[in-house]
């Protein structure tokens, strides 16, 4: 384990590519806006040529440095494909830190329908009514879309990058419900 | 950058020689050891023929070991030391075993992973299996004419880190190079795949004899992507028997019976659920040792409600694994059965009912999971050109995670991650002039660390004594290729460094696996310093030829000064492997390992390049 540290560690230095940006590393612009099947065919193609398949019978120097690579390429694609972690780091490369923890501030109008949303959750959990977790489902569907669309003008249009912030946290507020709506059908199964 | 006249990585400019690599599945109540021969895969038989190794080990009191048919035949005679079903106790303790007190034997409550005493003294759940894989080893050396390059083993998609390692564990003790550990329904999903040319998404119902699995996968050309799996690895064939068992004692209102009765009627059971797959009732009689004479007939419908339970709870995984995907019932293109128990006609009718669509059976249950592990150990191998192999992208079943204040658990890694993975989380201290932290790893996916499975507890020493929270400790999880679990933790913020390498509890150390190789050469004609020659030569040729085709492809990479330092320790492992000693080869291939580390990233950035370039040079 130390061992394969020391040379991870080794491989950094030596290595730009390890250490650029997950959008640099596809080759893509950063954009909120995505283009996925781009994003995974870029993905698939790096994937083909530093996957430990790859190198299954190499020496132990490109083993290790191929599990570095797919790690880190693993990690880059989990971080683009997800709208939240996206926008997370899209905000960071421009210094601004989404801040999940420190900052709960939400509009009203948007924690008063987080209300409404989780009440129905709990109504619909206590019923064991899976149509209902459904048909929340398809609600929250519906405002993520919207808010990825509101983000997209933000960021990529208006550069407006603090204020995307606020909807990044919202999106999130979102995916968190969808996560319990999950949870609440495991338990009523 | 001099880009010209560089090959793919892990394609080698000259043809190579065909390495010997099979695929083993090392199942529940059957195992069977595949391979690729002049492109077909088959599955290799014994000498009599028969494909199948029955997954049972008897020991002897003389130290003699019998496995498979063999031990099969005196299961009901001898069955405190006749070990069926061993798959199911791997990498688990006696207090996660439901229906203990059906099984026979004599557990030992070892820490870690339970143990159990025979004839032969007390064995671990690994070295009954290396008892299995060691007879395929040597049918496949026997049938392919020399020692075995590699093997992929296949696992249960649902086991665990504990689970995963202990099998690893049994193929080092078999004397494998096990070149990946691969999860079963994936493996099937290869078999399928490449045979029907399938596209889509896929999902593969894998009901084995102990475990179940559910593996969501994405099949388009070349890549075999797993979006989401779940399972139940305490759920299979075995509980249907164990099913029918209990209502043939009920029926026959039999006493509580001795050992040998238990296994009689469990086998007797066993033969009536398979009956009824082609019949409409099966008989159950046997003549226990009291002098009772049991004499039932169990029908199909009594079956089926007896049973009905049992798969109506693979459903649930189903909807799990669709659930975690984001996908319907109604978007799967296909399913996969997999797994002898599948062939139980309720089973078929839940599936088809629960997809609306009929499942895909034209490929043998037993096999497909060999005969896939086969596919991907030739591809491991590098026996396949590029072009011609598949890129197979898998997850983690379960999230991995720390334990925090309150015995909560933080999930470092979540389940259904592509693998390899990692991520890291930063800890600091509670207490001022802290210089020690302990730490916690489990796996599952509860809030609870106590209804989450144990993984490994240590402590990270010589953190510098500083004021409460202000040490930063990086916590590191990295999951391989092959799903197992390492952890590290460091101190960073005064620059000093304390790290530690962490295995499963229920892992064994190499030291372990030494001591059990000693002990089992002390049966075998093998001797142990032949054995391990032979591994440090294949080990330093296998190098040779990767750093020769490496160099070959990428020399431009390299300074002559770096270039020259690795001609020298070339030479050095060609003097050591010319001697009969395994210690400096040993020694030679680290060295030679260690000059090539610069160049290996090299070359790994350099096929990221051209990775881009061409799709780029695509996309216009």
């Amino acid at each position: 384990m130390s061992r394969t540290n020391a040379a991870a560690a080794r491989a950094l230095t030596s290595s730009r590519s390890l250490s650029q940006g997950h959008f640099e590393l596809f080759g893509l612009e950063p954009a909120f806006a995505l283009d996925a099947e781009r994003l995974e065919r870029a993905y698939r193609e790096i994937q083909s040529r530093v996957h430990p398949d790859r190198f299954a019978h190499a020496g132990d120097a490109e083993r290790r440095a191929s599990l570095q690579w797919t790690t880190r390429v693993n990690e880059a694609y989990r971080t683009l494909k997800n709208p939240v972690s996206r926008a997370s780091h899209i905000l960071a490369l421009q210094g601004v830190d989404v801040a999940f923890e420190t900052n709960t501030a939400m509009p009203s109008d948007f924690l008063m329908e987080q209300m409404e949303l989780r009440e129905a959750l709990e109504a619909a959990t206590q019923s064991k009514n899976a149509a209902a977790l459904d048909e929340l489902q398809r609600r929250i569907d519906g405002d993520k879309r919207a808010l990825e669309g509101r983000l997209a003008e933000r960021i990529d249009r208006q550069k407006d990058y603090a204020g995307a912030a606020g909807l990044v946290r919202e999106l999130q507020f979102l995916e968190k419900l969808e996560a319990e709506i999950d949870a609440a059908h495991e338990a009523i199964e | 950058m001099a880009l010209l006249q560089i090959s793919e990585p892990g394609q080698s400019p000259a043809p190579h020689e065909h390495r010997l690599a099979v695929g083993i599945d090392l199942g529940t109540t059957n195992s069977l050891v595949a391979t690729v021969r002049s492109g077909a895969t088959t599955v290799l038989p014994d000498a009599q023929g028969r494909p199948l190794l029955p997954s049972i080990v008897r020991y002897l009191s003389s130290g003699k070991v019998e496995v498979g048919y063999a031990a099969q035949a005196r299961q009901a005679e001898d069955p405190k030391n006749t070990i069926v079903s061993v798959k199911r106790f791997m990498g688990r303790g006696v207090k996660d075993i439901d229906h203990l007190q059906n099984a026979p034997y004599d557990f030992v409550d070892a820490p870690g992973m339970l143990q159990i005493r025979t004839a032969a003294g007390v064995k671990s759940p690994v070295e009954v299996s290396a008892e299995i894989l060691k007879v395929l080893r040597e049918r496949a050396e026997a049938a392919l004419g020399g020692p075995l390059s590699g093997a992929v083993i296949t696992v249960p998609a649902y086991f665990d880190d504990a689970q995963r390692q202990a099998t690893k564990d049994a193929g080092r003790l078999a004397g494998l190079n096990v070149l990946r550990l691969l999860n079963e329904p994936t493996a099937a999903a290869i078999a399928y795949g490449l045979d029907n040319a399938s596209q889509g998404i896929f999902a593969v119902y894998d009901l084995g004899g102990g475990t179940f699995d559910l593996s969501i996968l994405k099949l388009s050309r070349g890549v075999f992507e797993v979006v989401a799996t779940s399972g139940d690895s305490l759920l299979g064939g075995d509980d249907f028997d164990q099913r029918v068992f209990c209502w043939a004692v009920e029926q026959g209102k039999l006493a509580p019976l001795a050992a040998r009765d238990m296994r009689l009627l469990l086998v007797k059971s066993r033969e009536a659920k398979e009956h009824l797959t082609s019949h409409g009732a099966a008989p159950i009689t046997a003549r226990l040792s009291s002098g009772e004479f049991v004499d039932l007939e169990l029908d199909t419908e009594t079956f089926c409600r007896i049973t009905q339970t049992l798969v109506q709870k693979t459903l649930g995984p189903v909807r799990k694994a669709l659930r975690d995907a984001g996908l319907s019932a109604n978007e799967i293109d296909g399913v996969v059965m997999v797994g002898g128990a599948t062939r139980m006609p309720q089973i078929q009718r839940a599936v088809a009912e629960f997809f609306k669509r009929d499942p895909l059976n034209n490929l043998d249950p037993d096999k497909v999971v060999a005969l896939g592990a086969a596919m991907q150990a030739n591809v491991l191998a590098g026996n396949k050109p590029q072009g011609e192999d598949w890129l197979l992208l898998d997850v983690i079943p379960l999230s991995l995670g720390i334990e925090t204040m309150g015995g909560l658990v933080e999930k470092i890694i979540p389940r259904n991650s592509t693998i390899p993975a990692a991520r890291a989380q930063e800890f600091t201290t509670f207490k001022d002039g802290q210089t020690g932290m302990s730490f916690h790893v489990v796996q599952g996916e509860r809030e609870l660390v106590s209804d989450c499975r144990s993984l490994a507890r240590f402590e990270l020493k010589g953190i510098p004594p500083m004021a409460a929270g202000v040490a930063r400790v990086r916590v590191t999880f990295q999951v391989d290729a092959d799903g197992l679990l390492s952890v590290n933790a460091r101190e960073s913020t005064t620059g000093a460094e304390a790290s530690v390498a962490v295995k499963p509890s229920y892992g064994l150390a190499d030291a372990d696996i030494e001591r059990m190789l000693r002990d089992s050469f002390a049966h075998a004609k093998e001797d142990v310093h032949a054995r391990a020659l032979a591994e440090a030569r294949v080990d330093g040729a296998r190098l040779l030829e990767a750093t020769r085709s490496a160099m070959a492809a990428d020399g431009a990479l390299l300074a002559a000064d770096e270039k020259a330092t690795i001609d020298a320790r070339i030479a050095e492992l060609e003097k050591a492997l010319r001697g009969s000693d395994h210690r400096p080869i040993k020694q030679a291939l680290d060295a030679l390992n260690h000059a090539t580390e610069d160049f290996a990233a090299r070359r790994m950035d350099a096929g990221i390049r051209r990775a881009l370039a061409g799709k780029q040079i695509g996309a216009l």
